[in-house]
């Protein structure tokens, strides 16, 4: 429909820029990506034509070097992996307990009197502020990493759906015990699926406290993964490896929005702010 | 396959449609067994509020009785405590069968929002239900024998999101009657639709009823409505019977019917106290 509607006023589409040309829905995938496009290409004109410094900011053409002889070596492959190993470890651990501890005090009275002023507590001291202590812990092992991760995403995990089960309808609980529901199937028929919007808000929070997280712990103590690659690269001068771990960090961080959007989608279909 | 007794009238509720199909195998349900209610000096508070203070109510078997009254005067409170979502602070309601044996019969209830499950589609909220312990094939084949007869069955595979207010109270009320309850609470099921859909789900209301025989008891705050659909309408005013009206026409009713609007000026008299 909308292609007809672009050929039937020709003259003005021969004026305009071939990617507003395209059919909508392609248009709308790529036009997001203009903006960035368009500033690597600034960059790269600006350390083209010396504005700017090299030592500053190595240009795109420099960081694209980096990423083919880092990746050529295979060290680079392998930092992402140790990287998102770490990442989803330190998510499956505190997003299960913040999971779990928000359904349980969503739905119990007790379990809510018993934990949920601790956890409000905890909550208000920022984790990266426990690295020294994790490391007197810890020691600068896989543990400590692991730690500081699960601490950090489990709050967002833990709010949310604790939230999302306090704010299923009543109605339709009520509506569930009339027509004879089990507790376990209270909860999933009506309960979880009610949460699930707002368990979605926290896992996508918590995939930015993920990285985060990871980031500042890599940098601080680790022999392997991209906060250790950049941080390595930092002590010899090589500032085209450390953008390079910048743009791997914006790429995951990407990916794991991505993937948890489609997931989001797919489970919320019935939703119609979810529908297309 | 054997026919179960109510089924030949259950093929009355087919009105030829030219887009229905033909009626999917009915399932082997055994027919209604309508309730009658026996409510005994009936209290409930809450707290130092008395909202209902003696309820003394006999509703036959298969009877369909309407309750109007002022905004909170305790119509919904009353209803809630048929159905058991509250306990009464006072007095006894008992379910009788025909032979005045105590029975525990399934009660239902329809209220004036559909609640439906956002994450079901139509079918398997109709399927709920029919309860724990019914197989996902069997659940699926009585509702989607009771969405037939609800003038549903093309919306079976649909999100109640994507249907019209009117309909989602229609898979609400196949939700209800998917089990062939014996006793059926309406509270203000229409409250919420346009006066055109309100008449066609008056009828479709009215239909059900005749046909299926369950007894009804239907909280509304349209006077008209409750003199078309019910048997007998009872005013309630700050927790007690004001007023027990047998409406005795045949039905189905005419809109507009003069007897029936010299009843609904009584009731509305007595409800404003006024008479
Ligand atoms: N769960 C409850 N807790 C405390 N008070 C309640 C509760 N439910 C109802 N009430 C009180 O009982 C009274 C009657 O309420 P009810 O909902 O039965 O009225 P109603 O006749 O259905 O009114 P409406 O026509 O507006 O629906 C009101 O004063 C209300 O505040
Ligand atoms: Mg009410």
């Amino acid at each position: 429909m909308t292609t007809v509607e672009f050929e039937a006023g020709r003259s003005p589409a021969r004026s305009t820029p071939r990617l507003l040309r395209l059919p909508r829905p392609d248009r709308a995938r790529l036009l997001p990506f203009a903006v960035p496009l368009a500033l690597v290409l600034l960059w790269q004109a600006g350390s083209s034509l010396g504005l700017i410094s090299d030592r500053v900011m190595p240009s795109p053409a420099a960081v694209a070097q980096a990423f083919w002889s880092e990746a050529s070596d295979g060290s680079l492959g392998h930092n992402i992996l140790v990287s998102g190993a770490r990442a989803l470890a330190g998510l499956a651990i505190g997003g299960s307990i913040g999971f779990l501890l928000g359904i349980a005090n969503g739905v119990s009275k007790l379990s809510e009197q018993l934990t949920d002023t601790t956890l409000q507590m905890i909550r208000t001291i920022p984790h990266l502020a426990m690295i020294p202590l994790v490391i007197l812990w810890f020691g600068i092992g896989e543990e400590a990493k692991l730690f500081l991760t699960s601490l950090g995403v489990l709050f967002p995990i833990y709010l949310n759906t604790y939230h999302g089960v306090r704010n299923v309808d009543r109605g339709l609980i009520e509506m569930g015990r009339i027509y004879g529901m089990s507790n376990g199937s209270l909860f999933t028929k009506v309960i979880f699926p009610g949460a699930l919007p707002s368990i979605f808000v926290g896992l996508r929070y918590a995939l930015g406290i993920m990285w985060l997280t990871l980031i500042v712990s890599e940098s601080i103590a680790a022999s392997s993964g991209i906060g250790y690659m950049a941080n390595n690269a930092r002590e010899f001068m090589m500032t085209d490896v450390v953008v390079l771990a910048l743009v791997i960090y914006a790429v995951l961080g990407k990916l794991a929005d991505v993937i948890a959007r489609a997931l989001e989608r797919w489970t919320l279909s019935w939703n119609v702010a979810y529908q297309r | 396959m054997s026919i179960a007794p109510f089924n030949p009238t259950l093929s009355l509720l087919h009105q030829p449609e030219t887009t229905h199909t033909a009626e999917p195998a009915a399932p082997e349900t055994g027919p209604v067994r309508a309730a009658a209610l026996r409510l005994k000096g009936v209290e409930k508070s809450f707290g130092s509020n008395r909202v209902l203070r003696g309820i003394d109510l006999e509703i036959p078997a298969g009877q369909f009785i309407a309750i109007v009254g002022k905004s909170g005067c305790g119509k919904s409170t009353l209803l809630r405590l048929l159905v058991g979502l509250e306990t009464a602070s006072g007095g006894d309601i008992a379910f009788e069968d025909e032979q005045g044996r105590k029975i525990a019969p399934e009660a239902r209830i329809v209220f004036q929002e559909p609640r439906l499950l956002p994450w079901f589609n139509v079918i398997d909220n109709v399927g709920v239900g029919l309860g724990e312990g019914v197989s996902r094939e069997e659940a699926r084949r009585r509702a989607e024998h009771v969405l037939w007869e609800m003038h549903l069955r093309n919306k079976a595979l649909d999100w109640p999101a994507s249907l019209s207010g009117g309909q989602r109270q229609r898979v609400a009320l196949a939700r209800a009657l998917v089990s062939r309850p014996g006793f059926l609470a309406l509270d203000e099921p229409l409250g919420a639709l346009d006066a055109l859909t309100r008449i066609s789900m008056q009828q479709l209301v009215a239909r059900v009823w005749r046909e299926l025989g369950f007894t009804a008891v239907l909280v509304t705050h349209d006077v008209a409505e409750a003199v078309h659909l019910a048997d007998r309408v009872i005013v309630l005013d700050e927790g007690r019977i004001t007023l027990d009206l047998d409406v005795p026409h045949p039905h189905p009713r005419k809109h507009g019917d003069p007897e029936l609007a010299l009843l609904e000026g009584r009731l509305l008299s007595a409800i404003l106290g006024t008479s």
